[in-house]
């Protein structure tokens, strides 16, 4: 059976976030002076092949854990989706 | 005395300066042993070059997905019987994501890509390519790097400091470390770390491009010429 999810992977709190500050100092420029505190993190998408949605996601943990994300310097969020993938 | 020692340097997809590094190991006095990322051998080498580059295009994250090469097992197992290695630019960034090198690296603080001389200062003896330099000295190579910016969390860095491992500092003329001569905002102005044991070292600077006075500064030849000698050391042992 194929189990969806998303990995949303972000940059530590407290660690300089040198693409958020971009972004967040190019709002101003357009117009909207009221945003603060713009991250800039990963989004990916992957579909697993097992027998129950609890099996899948380990799966996925520990590819969030060991590849998407550096443990170093971010922490990753894992989402099942509804599937209708693509 | 034997031959000279054998100094392998892994091309992964998208390396840019495997092809300098052996060629500045062939200057100073080894034998440049070309390796490949999906390769399992290491050609019995005497040391490993993981060069600078953009490996599988840095997607994920630099160094990501070449820290789970094939050859990486290899280097890992390498490392782990005490042989040299070393990691340039994105080779470190490649040793940082093994896990064979403490901290990380992320986006320059000025979101630019720098390329330009540096004055790196030596910390300590207790690494392949300083253990013929003394703590304090100058040594002025290139950088060339987008995300060179070193981070550790804070007991890390705590731990990576007091243990010594750092290997290379960015530093004005004068061998001071201050902001204004830190190019890329690295947590205490570092450039370079070891290991715990001491044989593996990663700088974002390239030494490999500071060989010849014809094309610029020659901060690299001892560096490189410290890697043989340790190297050769290994290999009569």
């Amino acid at each position: 059976m194929i189990h969806a999810f998303e990995v949303l992977v972000t940059l530590k709190p407290g660690l300089s976030d040198p693409a958020g500050k971009a972004v967040e100092a190019s709002l101003p420029t357009m117009g909207w002076t009221n945003v603060s505190n713009v991250h800039v993190g990963r989004h990916v998408r992957l579909e697993v092949d097992a027998a129950t949605e609890a099996e899948a996601r380990a799966q996925v943990e520990e590819i969030a854990h060991r590849l998407l994300s550096n443990p170093v310097i971010e922490d990753f969020r894992v989402l099942e989706t509804s599937g209708g993938a693509s | 005395m034997a031959g000279s020692a054998r100094i392998g340097v892994i091309t992964f997809p998208g390396s840019l300066d495997d092809r300098d590094a052996l060629r500045a190991v062939e200057l100073m006095g080894g034998v440049g042993v070309p390796l490949w990322h999906g390769d399992r051998d290491l050609r019995d080498v005497d040391a490993v070059i993981l060069p600078g580059g953009f490996s599988y295009g840095d997607y994920l994250r630099c160094g990501a997905i070449a820290g789970h090469a094939p050859i990486l097992e290899e280097v890992t197992g390498f490392a782990d019987r005490g042989g040299p290695v070393l990691g340039i630019c994105n080779g470190f960034q490649i040793l940082c994501e093994s896990g064979l090198l403490p901290g990380a690296l992320i986006r320059n603080r000025s979101l630019r890509f720098i390329c330009r001389r540096v004055m790196l200062r030596v910390e300590t003896s207790r690494s392949p390519i300083t253990a013929d330099l003394v703590p304090g000295e100058l040594i002025e190579v290139p950088i060339k790097h987008g995300e060179g910016q070193f981070v550790a969390r804070d007991d890390e860095l705590r731990r990576i400091e007091s243990e010594g491992q750092v290997v290379f500092r960015y530093a004005g003329p004068d061998g001071v470390t201050d902001d204004a001569h830190n190019p890329n905002g690295s947590m205490a102005s570092i450039a370079g770390v070891r290991n715990p044991r001491g044989n593996v070292v990663g700088l974002m600077p390239h030494p490999e491009h500071a060989v010849d006075p014809d094309v610029g500064p020659t901060g690299g030849q001892p560096l490189l010429a410290s890697l043989i000698a340790r190297a050769m050391a290994g290999a009569s042992a």
